[in-house]
């Protein structure tokens, strides 16, 4: 046998030593290099686009949560606030936000003067550096408390947006030559007050708890209240999306007949999943609002349009978690007696909450991130400036959420708005990692295999 | 708001109703389970059940109902003569539902007592005014036939919201007296209790194919009024994008197509061979430490919301592109006039696009049975040859459904294009110009104050109904395509 095969052996075409490899080897060996290179380099440019985001974010964003203030005294003149001196709300109240203006500027003309900081600037334009809602600040404090007329007091007020934008950077005395809302004498008197320890940066918490602000004031703008709109759409989801998909996938994975009308359920379910999330704008509008009448830009709306997304989601992975509870549970159930309803309801769903746990967390964290249907339905181009004070102000009065505000804030002309958006951005991303970290737990400590 | 209170009272009766049922099945058997035909739950749920499912229907229905009852009544009472020439039935009813509502906020902030809301006269008062004042602002002064229009849909929808609680009131409260009247120890409880979960099954699953029903109508009559107003030849075979909002506007499905169409395109350029070379070596090259950290990172991409892309498009790339190319940039040429384009957008989608492209592939070269590749790789074949020539052309049906999947997402994709595609309508070749797309222009017709009764509003929806067509014939092809690969090796 050896003999034979030794002597029959197919002659290598290309004679040689198996060390030394041919042309064609060499070119074949390299070509295979090449493919493999071309995969690597594929994914890492995957993974690149993801590193270039991620750092994108957090480098333009952090900036949004530190601020600009500036510590003045403020004396409140009785005869300023309250000429009858006898302390009446009502009176005090008369007072619009601008006979507030002359006591800011006078205190920061004293703490000028104080500080020894020489400016040829005038009074007013040394006030300018401040924020246009400080005087509203000053008025809400002094309505809050009127006992304090009289009193001096320490106030931080935010600063002006390009002055905080030339603490961060942004702004540079080159970059205001046509920019008429500062001037380079009030960048000098800045640093001055910079250098003096009046005028800090610090950490903004307002940008998180608190509520948009106009046009003119970027630096007052915060996330807060589009959050509470955010999280009541996520409370209408969830109160609709979880009981409907969970009971439709019972029906289908469970009881449906296998006939025509089932199978369009379930080729309908597929395809609604893949309709772009902007017809469910169209629908929300046609529908809630052009026909049911319901408010504009309400968050139940919003919720309602999100349910109808987030429905396939929840319906897909609740159905496959059913599906991977294993036959024997239910025959053991109805072996010993159970109707098939029970053995559904008492055995086989508690099996498979924990999948359908996760998939819910991952429908509702889609249905968090989704803009295009909002747009429709009214939940931007509005200035969500007060939180809801009751349940039912928070599904029906008007309110914005976070994806919609960080696109509100994109559109806006003031380069400020950017940097909030970047960090409105942040803080959404963060919601979204929690929930898919809490689905991605869930489903390592509870999923049974069978 | 007593549609709160009428669901809020439901609840307690429900709750009320169980316990009563509960007991009463107990005491007909004595207090002895055993003699009872089912558990003492089914007992209450029954009598729960009853009392609170018919009445939630009737009151969801008659809520969706009673609006159109009483737009239809009320509608019949403006005379052709009282709507202007400029504007249509819709928008007069519109500004009677408005002054409807403004009466209610007056009298509910005292501003007006009931009965002076009632005998208000156009002629006599200055209603705008007066409605001013309570802060509900209205476009116009109130007409006589306006005000008796609002007044009667006044009285209608209060009339038709007492009769709805009472109906709701009476059906609940018979059904709580009926089934209690029925439970006795004998009585099949569970039999008819299962019977009931499983009709509200039945509903729920028959939601998705309202859902459906739901878009397609919505859309379609929109689209029929569109028509009506405006040529379908134009729409479908014009050239030009033009609204108007003084009338006579041109509206052309075409340029938009172009600028979805070029956009999808960039985008596929940038994640089908990005994604496909992904999922070939992660398929059949990289090991299981890999691809266990390659995988879950390149589909967090897929997880970022759109708006994030979009800020990316509109803030980073648009002007990094604009740095290059636009005027004054480091290539000297003049290609670029701002930050949208259709690269900007383009390749944004693109990156999005990767994990959808890559783990669909994935899936599809797993699936390809590996007695083919032994085969490949015992003939002498080295890895990419029979990757290329094995693999690919067996997994080809796969992947063609994966890149159809991939290209309906880019053409219903809206925050990218939104934030980085540009707002010009036009046929150009040059992906540095700015281009628009169905989606956008969906969203800038919509937005803001809209009338429907001009074309250039209603026309969203006969894009919003081309979309839906679109993707949805992308969509069900891929998935053809797909399963009938997947049969082919199982």
């Amino acid at each position: 046998m050896t003999d034979i095969s030794h002597q029959s052996a197919p002659q290598s075409r290309h004679a040689g030593s198996l060390l030394q490899k041919d042309s064609r080897t060499v070119r074949r060996n390299r070509a295979e290099a090449r493919f493999k290179i071309y995969g690597i380099f594929a994914i890492a440019v995957g993974m690149l686009m993801l590193a270039v985001l991620v750092y994108n974010i957090v480098t333009r964003g952090v900036g949004a949560y530190s601020q600009t203030f500036i510590t003045l005294d403020v004396e409140l003149l009785e005869s300023k606030l309250d000429k009858n001196g006898n302390r009446n709300l009502e009176e005090i109240k008369k007072v619009t936000t601008f006979g507030y203006a002359p006591l800011i500027k006078n205190a920061f003309e004293k703490k000028v003067e104080e500080l020894g900081i020489k400016t040829p600037l005038k009074p007013k334009d040394q006030a300018a550096i401040l924020s246009k809602s400080a005087e509203a600040q000053l008025r809400d404090f002094v309505i809050a408390n009127p006992d304090k007329i009289g009193e001096t007091i320490e106030f931080r007020f935010l600063a002006n947006s390009r002055v905080d934008g030339y603490m961060k950077g942004r702004v540079t005395r080159e970059s205001i030559a046509n920019d008429k809302s500062i001037s380079v004498e009030q960048l000098d008197l800045v640093d001055q007050l910079h250098k003096a320890g009046v005028l800090n940066k610090t950490f903004n918490i307002d940008f998180i708890t608190g509520a948009d602000a106009s046009d003119q004031r970027p630096e007052a703008a915060g996330m807060g209240v589009s959050m509470i709109g955010s999280l009541f759409m996520m409370l209408v989801v969830l109160a609709l999306a979880l009981p409907i998909g969970v009971a439709a996938s019972i029906y289908l994975e469970e009881f449906a007949p296998r006939n025509w009308l089932t199978d369009i359920i379930e080729v309908n379910i597929s395809n609604l999943a893949a309709v772009p999330s902007i017809v469910f704008g169209i629908l929300g509008l046609a529908v809630f609002i052009n026909y049911m009448h319901l408010p504009m830009s309400a968050p139940l709306v919003g919720g309602l349009v999100l349910t109808l997304m987030t429905l396939p989601t929840i319906i897909i992975s609740t159905r496959a978690s059913l599906k991977s509870v294993p036959p024997s549970i239910r025959d053991a159930a109805l072996g010993v007696g159970a109707s098939k309803m029970q053995a559904v309801f008492h055995h086989v769903l508690p099996l498979a909450a924990p999948g359908i746990l996760t998939g819910t967390i991952i429908g509702l964290a889609q249905a968090l991130g989704e803009t295009a249907p909002l747009l429709l339905i009214g939940m931007v181009g509005f200035i969500a400036s007060n939180a809801p004070d009751s349940i039912a102000s928070g599904l029906l009065s008007p309110n914005s959420a976070m994806p919609a505000q960080i696109y509100e804030w994109a559109k806006r002309a003031d380069p400020a708005f950017y940097e909030r958006a970047w960090g409105g951005i942040i803080i959404l991303l963060v919601f979204l990692v929690t929930m898919n970290t809490v689905a991605v737990i869930l489903r390592r400590r509870f999923e049974r295999r069978w | 708001m007593p549609t709160y209170w009428l669901v809020l009272s439901l609840l307690v009766l429900a709750a009320v109703g169980y316990v009563l049922g509960r007991n009463r099945a107990l005491q007909t058997a004595g207090g002895d389970t055993r003699a009872l035909h089912s558990l003492p739950n089914y007992y209450g749920l029954n009598v729960a059940l009853t009392s609170l499912v018919p009445a939630l229907g009737v009151l969801i229905v008659w809520m969706l109902v009673q609006p159109v009852f009483v737009d239809s009544r009320v509608s019949t009472l403006i005379p052709d003569s009282a709507v202007p020439e400029d504007a249509t039935l819709d928008l007069v009813m519109s500004d009677v539902r408005r002054v409807a509502d403004g009466l209610d906020e007056a009298v509910e902030q005292g501003a007006l007592t009931p009965s002076e809301a009632r005998q208000l006269d156009a002629e006599a008062t200055d209603i705008r005014a007066r409605l001013g004042e309570v802060g509900v602002a209205l476009g116009s002064d109130v007409r006589p036939e306006v005000l008796r229009a609002a007044q009667r849909y006044r009285q209608l929808t209060s009339v038709g919201k007492t009769a709805m609680s009472i109906v709701v009131a009476v059906l609940a409260l018979g059904g709580l007296a009926w089934s209690y009247s029925q439970t006795h120890k004998d009585f099949r409880a569970r039999n008819v209790v299962e019977k009931g979960v499983l009709a509200l099954l039945v509903v729920a699953a028959s939601l998705a194919i309202l859902t459906t029903i739901g878009i397609v109508f919505s859309m379609f009559f929109e689209t029929i009024n569109f028509f009506g107003l405006h040529s379908w030849k134009d729409f479908f075979f014009g050239s030009t994008w033009a609204p108007n909002f003084r009338g006579d506007s041109e509206l052309s499905i075409l340029p938009l197509l172009w600028g979805t169409l070029y956009i999808s395109f960039v985008a596929l350029l940038v994640s089908v061979p990005i994604g496909l070379f992904a999922a070939i070596y992660l398929s059949e090259y990289a090991n299981g430490a890999t691809r266990s950290f390659a995988k879950p990172l390149l589909e967090i991409l897929a997880g970022i919301p759109t708006i994030v892309y979009g800020l990316f498009a509109l803030l980073t790339v648009g002007p990094m592109l604009a740095d290059v190319f636009a005027k004054g940039g480091l290539l000297g040429v003049e290609w670029m006039t701002g930050a949208t384009s259709v690269v900007t957008a383009g390749v944004v989608m693109g990156i999005m696009l990767i994990p959808f492209v890559s783990s669909l592939s994935d899936d599809i070269i797993n699936a390809v049975p590996q007695s083919m590749r032994d085969g490949s790789l015992g003939l002498g074949a080295t890895q990419s040859e029979t990757v290329r020539q094995v693999v690919l052309p067996a997994a080809l049906p796969g992947i063609v459904g994966a890149i159809l999947l991939a290209a309906s997402r880019a053409i219903g994709e809206t925050m990218i294009v939104v934030m980085g595609a540009g707002a010009i309508a036009k046929f150009s070749l040059n992906p540095l110009e700015s281009m628009t797309t169905i989606t956008t222009r969906i969203v800038s017709q919509l937005t803001g104050d809209t009338d429907f009764a001009s074309p250039e509003t209603l026309v969203a929806f006969a894009l919003g109904l081309t979309l839906f067509v679109l993707t949805l014939g992308l969509n069900v092809l891929a998935l053809y395509i797909v399963r009938k690969y997947r049969e082919q090796y199982e």
